[in-house]
C-alpha cells in the first residue's frame, strides 16, 4: 500500500504535466475545432472549420508546402549531419572528439531568435554575404538573399542539426569497427559497406533523428517567419493568424489538429518505408 | 584445391615476407621479419600479447602498410594493394559476423561483392554451408547460432571466396574451454579438407602445437624460432622458446663444467644440474637451464633412479597439483631448496603422495637444455 502511494507521488509531477499541459488543452482544442459560431456567444457542433480548409486553396497550398519543405529540410539535415556524426563517432579520438562535439553544441546555447537574427545580418541586402559577393565581383550590386525558400531551408537545417547529429553519433558509435573491416576484407567497397553494413546498423538512429527534426521543422514558427518573411507561407503562421490576428479560435484549433494529423501520418509512412518500429527508434533518441 | 597441398616443396610459397617492418614511434611491433609459408600448410604465429603478432597479421591482410619490406601472396607483390583487392581473407577474433544479415547473406556477401550471379551465389553458399556441417541454415539469424556454429559461419564466409590465404586472429579466444578443444579438432579437419593455406595467430601454445604444420614463436617483433611443433618442443633454440612452449622448470646459474655438449649448471643456491648446451657455452658463462616437468622421473627409492643412470636429487614435496591427466607436484630439492615442478605419471604409482613426503627425482640430461643467459628473455 505504502509502495503504491510512493509510486503515485513519484509519478505525480509527470502525470500533472501530461494531463495539464497536453491532454486538457488538446481536449479543449478538439472541442473548439468541432463547433461553429452561429451568433454571438452561440455555438453549435459542426465540421465547418474543416470544410473551410478543404475549400480554401491557400490553406491547402500552405499545408502541403509546409510538409514538403519539412521533408526536404529533414533530408538535407540528414545528409549534412551524417558525415559530421561519422567523423565524431569513428574518425577522431579523445580531446578532438570532445572539441568537435562541443562545437556542434555551442550554437544551441544561444536562443533560436538570436541565431535566426544572425542569419538575417548575414543574408539581408545590406548584410555581410551580399557585400562579400559584390567585393568578389560575382554580382554587380548587392542582392537580397532573405525571403527565399532556400533561405528558410538554410535556417531550418541549421536549427535542426544538433538533433540529428546526436542520435546519429550514438548509433554509429555502437557499430563495431571490425564489422567494417570484415566487410572490407571480404571485398566490400566504401559505398557497399555504407549501404549494407553502416546504414542498416544505424537505421534506428537515422529514423529517430529524422522524426525529431521533422517534427521540430514542421512545428517551427520563428525561423520560417523571420527568414521567409511574407513569402514563407508556413502552416504554423496560419494557426497563429487564426488564433491571434483573426481571433478565430475554432479555425485555429482545426488547423492545429490537421497539422498533428499530418505529422503523425508522415512519421507513420516514414516508419513503414524504413521498416523500423516506433518503440525501438524512440529508445535511440 | 586439395591437390595443391601435394605440390612439391619447390612450389612457390603462398606467403612470402621479405624484411617486413612496422614501427610505432620507437616501438618495433614488427622488426625486420622474413619468412615464407608453403602452399596448403597450417602456419601459426605464437607469442605473448604485445609481441607484434596482430600487427603482422594486419600487415598481411592489408589493414596496415609496412614501413619497409615486401609481402608477396601467391607470387604477387602486395604493396599498395588494399584489403578488398587481396586474395586473402581474415577470420576475426570476435568473428565480426554481420548481425543485420542472415547466415546465407553473411556467407554470400563476398561473392555478391564480386558480382557473382544470384543463382550461382545461392548454389555456392549452399555447398559451403554443407561442407562446414551447417546445411540449410541460410535463413537463420546470426544470433540464433551457438558459438561453434558462428565460428563455422565465419570460416565459411571467408573460404567461399577461395582465398590463397586464410588469416585467423585468435578465433578460439572467445570460446569456453570444452568448445575450444572441440573447435581445434574441427579447424584442423577443415584445413585438411579445403587445403587452403592457413595463417593462425594465437597466444595459446596448445592451439599452435595441435593445429600447425609449422609454428613461428614471436617475441618483441621478431621470430625467435620457426619449426614444426616437435622441433619447438624438443629442440628449443632460445631460452624464450624453451620457457614459452610447454611448461618448464627454469634454473639460472653458471656453467661450472663443460664436456662436449654437456654442461653442468650450478645455481646460486648450490644445486648442480646437468644439461645439453644449445649454442656455444664456455666454462664460467652465466646460463639458464630448462627441465620439463614431464621429463623428470619421480621415485620413492633413489636407488631406482641411480640404477637407471640418471642424476638423482632428494626432495620434499611441498604441494600436490591434482589436475587429472595434467597432475603435477611441486617439490623442493633437499640441499638447495630449489623449487621444481614434476609431472605425475598416469600409472597410479604416486596417487598416494602426501605433502611433506621425501622422494627422489632424476632426469635424462640429454633432454634438459641449457642456454647462455639472455637478459631480455623471460620464461612466461
Amino acid at each position: 500500500m505504502q509502495a503504491r502511494l510512493m509510486l503515485m507521488l513519484l509519478l505525480a509531477p509527470a502525470l500533472l504535466w501530461l494531463v495539464g499541459l497536453i491532454v486538457l488543452p488538446h481536449v479543449e482544442l478538439g472541442i473548439l475545432s468541432l463547433r461553429e459560431r452561429v451568433a454571438p456567444r452561440v455555438y453549435q457542433p459542426s465540421l465547418a472549420q474543416f470544410r473551410t480548409f478543404v475549400e480554401e486553396p491557400l490553406y491547402w497550398h500552405t499545408f502541403m508546402r509546409t510538409a514538403l519543405m519539412s521533408i526536404v529540410a529533414t533530408a538535407i539535415t540528414l545528409l549534412m549531419a551524417f558525415p559530421m556524426a561519422w567523423t565524431i563517432a569513428k574518425l577522431v579520438r579523445g580531446k578532438s572528439k570532445a572539441m568537435l562535439f562541443i562545437m556542434c553544441l555551442i550554437p544551441f546555447w544561444v536562443s533560436e531568435t538570436v541565431r535566426t537574427l544572425g542569419w538575417m545580418i548575414l543574408l539581408r541586402e545590406s548584410g555581410v554575404m551580399p557585400a562579400f559577393l559584390v567585393w568578389l565581383g560575382v554580382t554587380p550590386a548587392p542582392v537580397e538573399m532573405l525571403y527565399h525558400d532556400a533561405t528558410i531551408l538554410v535556417g531550418l537545417v541549421y536549427t535542426s542539426m544538433l538533433f540529428m547529429v546526436i542520435p546519429l553519433i550514438s548509433a554509429l558509435e555502437s557499430l563495431d569497427d571490425t564489422l567494417i573491416e570484415a566487410a572490407y576484407d571480404l571485398g566490400g567497397s566504401g559505398w557497399s559497406i555504407l549501404r549494407q553494413i553502416v546504414i542498416p546498423h544505424a537505421a534506428p538512429g537515422i529514423v529517430a533523428g529524422c522524426i525529431v527534426v521533422f517534427m521540430l521543422t514542421l512545428g517551427n514558427y520563428l525561423t520560417p517567419t523571420l527568414l521567409g518573411g511574407k513569402n514563407s507561407q508556413w502552416f504554423t503562421e496560419q494557426i497563429y493568424t487564426q488564433f491571434i490576428t483573426r481571433f478565430n479560435w475554432e479555425q485555429g484549433a482545426a488547423f492545429g489538429f490537421l497539422l498533428l494529423g499530418l505529422s503523425t501520418a508522415i512519421v507513420w509512412i516514414g516508419l513503414k518505408l524504413s521498416g523500423q518500429k516506433f518503440g525501438e527508434v524512440m529508445q535511440k533518441t | 584445391m586439395p591437390a595443391a597441398s601435394t605440390v612439391s616443396g619447390a612450389a612457390q610459397p603462398d606467403l612470402l615476407a621479405t624484411r617486413v617492418a612496422k614501427h610505432y614511434g620507437a616501438f618495433r611491433a614488427v622488426d625486420d621479419l622474413s619468412f615464407e609459408v608453403a602452399r596448403g600448410s597450417f602456419f601459426s604465429i605464437l607469442g605473448p600479447s604485445g609481441c607484434g603478432k596482430t600487427t603482422l597479421l594486419r600487415v598481411i591482410a592489408g589493414f596496415l602498410s609496412p614501413d619497409s619490406g615486401d609481402i608477396h601472396i601467391g607470387g604477387k607483390g602486395m604493396n599498395g594493394v588494399p584489403p578488398n583487392k587481396r586474395p586473402v581473407n581474415m577470420v576475426f577474433q570476435h568473428l565480426a559476423l554481420f548481425p543485420m544479415m542472415n547466415v546465407g547473406e553473411n556467407v554470400g556477401y563476398g561473392l555478391a561483392r564480386r558480382g557473382v550471379a544470384k543463382d550461382e551465389i545461392k548454389r555456392r553458399v549452399g555447398d559451403m554451408l554443407e561442407r562446414v556441417s551447417l546445411p540449410n541454415s541460410q535463413d537463420k539469424r546470426v544470433d540464433q547460432l551457438s558459438g561453434g556454429q558462428k565460428q563455422r559461419v565465419a570460416i565459411a564466409r571467408s573460404l567461399v571466396l577461395e582465398p590463397t590465404l586464410l588469416l585467423l586472429d585468435e578465433p578460439l579466444g572467445a570460446l569456453d574451454l570444452k568448445l575450444r578443444e572441440h573447435m581445434k579438432i574441427e579447424l584442423k579437419a577443415l584445413q585438411a579438407a579445403f587445403g587452403t593455406t592457413f595463417v593462425y595467430i594465437t597466444h595459446d601454445q596448445s592451439e599452435a602445437l595441435v593445429l600447425s604444420d609449422h609454428v613461428a614463436v614471436m617475441n618483441h617483433g621478431r621470430f625467435e624460432q620457426v619449426g614444426t611443433p616437435q622441433q619447438l618442443y624438443y629442440e628449443p633454440q632460445t631460452p624464450f622458446v624453451a620457457g614459452f612452449v610447454g611448461a618448464n622448470n627454469r634454473m639460472a646459474g653458471r656453467a661450472t663444467d663443460v664436456n662436449g655438449n654437456m654442461v653442468n649448471v650450478t645455481s646460486a643456491e648450490g644445486m648442480v644440474v646437468p644439461a645439453r648446451a644449445i649454442g656455444k657455452i664456455a666454462r664460467g658463462d652465466v646460463v639458464e637451464a630448462f627441465v620439463r616437468p614431464e621429463v623428470a622421473r619421480l621415485a620413492r627409492n633413489p636407488a631406482v633412479l641411480r640404477e637407471a643412470g640418471l642424476p638423482t636429487f632428494n626432495a620434499r614435496i611441498t604441494s600436490l597439483l591434482f589436475d587429472g591427466a595434467n597432475s603435477a607436484v611441486l617439490l623442493h630439492e633437499a640441499q638447495s631448496n630449489t623449487e621444481f615442478r614434476i609431472a605425475l605419471p598416469q600409472t597410479g604409482e604416486f596417487a598416494d603422495l602426501t605433502v611433506g613426503e621425501s622422494v627422489a627425482f632424476g632426469f635424462d640430461p640429454q633432454r634438459a637444455v641449457c642456454f647462455a643467459a639472455d637478459d631480455t628473455a623471460h620464461a612466461a
